[in-house]
């Protein structure tokens, strides 16, 4: 399975990526820059975390709107699949490949700390090795990771089953407690319609060695390459 | 030369800094009267913050080489050897009179500042750490203050893609007109591609690169050297604006020009700007340069020679390029988005030529600016006050009837109360390299590739240094060394910051001279060499110097990454011991502050040796695996150390301690301060092995206690003197300095 990372200007998860697909999954990967638009080389995308452009306009504005971003829609309709964290869901939203938008945290800070997420749908390609309502730990690292749907948004969310992950206590139960930047409904992540594009504010690659405090990132990493079919295409749901 | 140019006089060169005798100097050398520009360039080099005229003399006493220095100080940051093909490059830097100016961007620039010194080396950044000093909590500006500082560097740090790991955050009323914001950077370098700040090869090209120059930041180096007034907030003027994102591309587009192999040296353009590097490059290597004002890229209009030189437009590096290679530059920082202009080039002659349109402005000799400022060596006194303050005995006071409160006093006091707040602002875990966070003794770095781990750590008691400088500053290289030591690393080097009043007082002098003789003779016995630092004098406001603040930052390394350990109990029925010394005093204690309000007293005894053999005790230890936790005991003494293991880590426990009768009073006992100590948790199948180790080495040490239950409770010879639910400790010293916040 070929992996790209794309790399913006102010993109810093990229090479956080790049040594978890390459040096702990072993499977190939490539850097992308911003400007590329040719992406048939690829299985998956990974949109990596940091501040593009400076995220000096709104967070994620700018970047959505580059030559690798526009090329995105005919990527996933030629059957390749997103994963967005960070910095990259707030492009995915920006560039409307996701529905709803990230505002800045409710308590107006950066918040750096580990959180816990509840699997609220495990039949995407990037949740089938997990269990529906398993918790999984993963850090979070942002300033505006507030997710935000208006209420017609929200209920298509539910009904098609976008929402892919939830703050929740370590027992798994979604309080308010553990939401760690008042996102709406508790909401960590979530798909695009066909659930081939998945935007989370989590950092599953901060979670995938015993060292750096646990490994339930590698399960996307995992679902992924268990969702690859024979002829190259995605389980899809 | 510029006709427009305002004429130089005695005046205008004290106006700028100069001393009347310092301008009569220039002119002899020159051999005529300056020009305007001259002038400026003079009046930044021979500042106290580029020049270190008060301060070199002293700081020759300390000791910059060992088998594992790469490089000492005078580069951008020193350099010491991790085995193999890897290197470390660290160094702090203070950034204090911007942040008072300015608290946000202030702090924010401080850090800009120190991660470009790492990466002109060739590193990556891959920590920074923050140590800061405030004044009083209770002081709505304090928070004012602490909140821009820690949301600048938060700021700054996390948009530019680096982890925090770690730092210090205390209180005193001597900082509230001059808080210390120092900031320090860690950075990875291949030994192979170590770069430099020379101006190598005349007829080679000069690079400026980066972002453009604008009139922010003009005379920042030298309202650094000056002290404050009642209008120090309207100089904010002087503060420079920052921009990480254009440093991240900056960091990026240097390591892949440096890659390419078309740069021959490199220097960020700091305090000073163009002035400092176009002077220090070509006296580092004994060449010259010559310039060309009119290419810089600009983006105000109409700047004269004078601001373009001493600008400090944050985010911008001067790069000698080897001839031939231009075009591989410019396609570099042409996909990075960014200026690279070719300005001038390397000459043969030693002067460094400035010209604007093709008139020059400035012709001076770099050796002049760059080596030739006066180097002073002014009276010192010892301050009357020392002997007062060594006269108050602590135990004349009254033992607290209730030790249980004492100690919740203690653990939420801002000083020793969680700064959780502060770091959960940081990014901690970008690079994916951090095996311990801020929180612990000293934060730990993996380094990929290898089964090697690097600690760092900042430390300094500016209330000891105060009370006894020598001892305290000594003692602030021991703590540092200590923290690395309980994590299982050992000491590479250290970089330090060294923070105090106007040298021009005799007292203040004094207390350098002997703050500086005590990390020499600290680094001297524990084999620790300085590899780089910063001296920052005139931190007073209205005639109050702040506490003296020699800060030490400190990296070591830890052979098998595995073995590193942290502070925090962690299995119930691990057996506690207490390494080192008994002595210990309430004199500059957080005890003696918190509960009476004074910095008083006399130290304990330093034993240099005894706590080289603490550290490598612990390291041994460590090593073997024998210890499940290790924690240095500092402030707040024993009690808090204890309190500290318990509630600190991923879940709280608690520890039953049994003291042996002594004749010494219950609050010295529990809340005394003295060095080389260390408190460790032993899991019950490594105790006799541990008992055997421990006799290997000559020191003290003996067994006080278990951890396990719910609650701290601390007997002396069987009498209960604090008995507390971990819970209730946990709360003290998670809202200690939070409820102060927002």
């Amino acid at each position: 399975m070929n992996f790209g990372v794309v790399v913006f200007p102010g993109t810093w998860s990229d090479c956080d990526f790049h040594y978890v697909i390459g040096e702990v999954l072993h499977q190939p990967v490539r850097y992308v820059w911003h400007r590329d638009n040719q992406l048939s080389d690829f299985d998956c995308l990974i949109l990596p975390g940091g501040f593009s452009y400076g995220d000096y306009l709104r967070a994620g504005a700018v970047a959505g709107r580059s030559p690798v971003v526009e090329a995105l829609p005919e990527f996933v309709a030629k059957g390749g699949v997103v994963l967005g964290s960070c910095n990259g869901f707030q492009i995915l939203c920006e560039s409307k490949l996701l529905p709803g938008a990230l505002m800045r945290n409710e308590c107006l800070q950066y918040r750096c700390q580990s959180t816990f997420l509840r699997v609220e749908n495990a039949e995407t390609p990037f949740t089938r090795s997990m269990r529906p309502g398993q918790t999984l730990k993963m850090p979070i690292s942002h300033g505006e990771g507030k997710f935000y749907a208006d209420a017609e948004t929200l209920r298509r969310l539910r009904d098609q089953k976008q929402i892919v992950f939830r703050y929740a206590s370590e027992d798994g139960r979604v309080v308010k407690d553990a939401n760690p930047n008042g996102s709406l409904d508790n909401i960590a992540g979530v798909v695009n319609e066909e659930g081939t594009v998945l935007g989370l504010m989590p950092h599953p690659e901060r979670a995938s060695e015993n060292a750096m405090g646990g490994t339930d990132g590698l399960l996307i990493f995992h679902s992924l390459l268990g969702s690859l079919v024979e002829d190259g295409s995605f389980l899809k749901r | 030369m510029s006709g427009a140019e305002p004429k130089v006089t005695l005046e205008l060169a004290l106006a700028s800094g100069l001393t009347g005798e310092e301008y009569d100097r220039i002119i002899r050398r020159l051999g005529r009267e300056p020009t305007y520009t001259e002038l400026g360039l003079f009046s930044a080099l021979w500042s106290e913050h580029c020049a270190y005229k008060h301060s070199r003399v002293f700081l020759r006493a300390l000791p910059t080489t060992g088998a594992a220095v790469l490089q000492g100080p005078g580069e951008n940051a020193g350099i010491v050897d991790l085995g193999g093909d890897l290197a470390l490059t660290f160094k702090i830097e203070s950034h204090n009179h911007p942040s008072f100016i300015e608290p946000f961007q202030g702090a924010a620039t401080g850090v800009g500042g120190i991660l470009r010194d790492i990466f002109t080396m060739g590193a990556r950044p891959i920590a920074i750490l923050d140590s800061l000093r405030f004044g009083d909590l209770e002081d709505p500006k304090t928070r004012r203050l602490i909140e821009g500082v820690v949301s600048g560097i938060s700021w700054y740090g996390n948009c530019f893609g680096v982890p925090n790991l770690g730092g210090e955050l205390k209180f005193a009323p001597e900082y509230a007109g001059n808080p210390l914001v120092n900031a320090m950077a860690v950075g990875l370098v291949r030994k192979d591609r170590i770069f430099r700040a020379r101006a190598e090869g005349p007829g080679n090209p000069v690079f400026y690169v980066g972002a453009k120059t604008g009139r922010d930041g003009i005379h920042g180096a030298t309202m650094a050297s000056a002290t404050f007034d009642e209008g120090a907030e309207e100089r904010r003027p002087t503060v420079q604006v920052g921009d990480p994102f254009t440093e991240k591309l900056l960091l990026e587009a240097c390591l892949e020009a440096m890659a390419t192999g078309a740069v021959l040296g490199i220097q960020d353009m700091g305090a000073a700007g163009l002035a400092c590097a176009c002077s220090e490059m070509p006296a580092r290597a004994g060449t010259g340069m010559e310039v060309e004002l009119s290419r810089v890229p600009q983006r105000e209009a109409a700047m004269t020679p004078y601001e373009i030189m001493l600008s400090e437009s944050q985010e911008r590096m001067l790069l000698v390029a080897a001839r031939g290679r231009e075009e591989d530059l410019r396609r570099v920082f042409a996909k990075w988005e960014l200026d690279a202009v070719e300005i001038g080039r390397v000459t043969d002659d030693g002067m460094l030529r400035v010209a604007m349109h093709g008139r020059v402005v400035a012709e001076v000799p770099v050796r002049a600016l760059a080596d030739e400022a006066p180097v002073y060596e002014k009276p010192t006194a010892r301050p009357a006050w020392q002997d007062e303050l060594a006269r108050f005995d602590p135990l004349s006071l009254p033992v607290p009837a209730d030790l249980t409160s004492a100690l919740l006093g203690l653990l939420g006091s801002p000083g020793i109360a969680s700064k959780e707040w502060v770091y959960r602002q940081y990014d901690m875990q970008v690079g994916i390299n951090t095996l311990v966070m801020p929180g612990s003794d000293a934060g730990i770095l993996r380094i990929k590739g290898t089964r090697k781990a690097v600690a760092v750590t900042t430390d300094c008691n500016s209330r000891f240094v105060y009370l006894e400088p020598r001892a305290g500053a000594a003692m602030a290289v021991a703590e540092a060394a200590r923290n690395l030591a309980v994590s299982g690393a050992k000491p590479l080097g250290l970089t330090d910051c060294l923070n105090f009043g106007s040298p021009e007082r005799p007292e203040i002098l004094w207390q350098f001279k002997e703050a500086v003789a005590g990390i020499a003779e600290a680094c001297g016995t524990l084999e620790i060499p300085v590899v780089g630092g910063n001296v920052s004098f005139y931190n007073e406001t209205l005639g109050q110097a702040v506490l003296p603040a020699p800060v030490i930052g400190m990296a070591g390394l830890i052979d098998e990454a595995d073995s590193r350990c942290t502070q925090w109990f962690d299995q119930e029925g691990d057996r506690i011991a207490l390494l080192g010394p008994e002595d210990v005093s309430l004199g500059g204690s957080e005890y003696l502050w918190h509960f009476h309000d004074r910095v008083a007293g006399v130290l304990a005894p330093l034993d240099l040796a005894q706590e080289g053999r603490v550290h490598e005790a612990c390291r041994a230890a460590i090593a073997a695996g024998l210890v499940r936790s290790a924690h240095d005991c500092s402030e707040g003494g024993l009690a808090v150390t204890l309190a500290e293991s318990c509630i600190s880590g991923p879940r709280s426990i608690g520890a039953q301690v049994n003291l042996p009768a002594g004749d010494r009073r219950a609050d010295l006992f529990l809340f005394g301060e003295g060095p080389s100590r260390v408190v460790v948790s032993v899991p019950r199948e490594a105790e006799r092995h541990f008992e055997r180790l421990m006799g290997e080495f000559a020191l003290p040490w003996r067994w006080i206690g278990r951890v396990g239950g719910q609650a701290l409770v601390i007997e002396q010879h069987g009498k209960e003197m604090i008995s507390v639910s971990v819970d209730r400790m946990a709360y003290a010293w998670r809202v200690g300095f939070e409820r102060h916040v927002a």
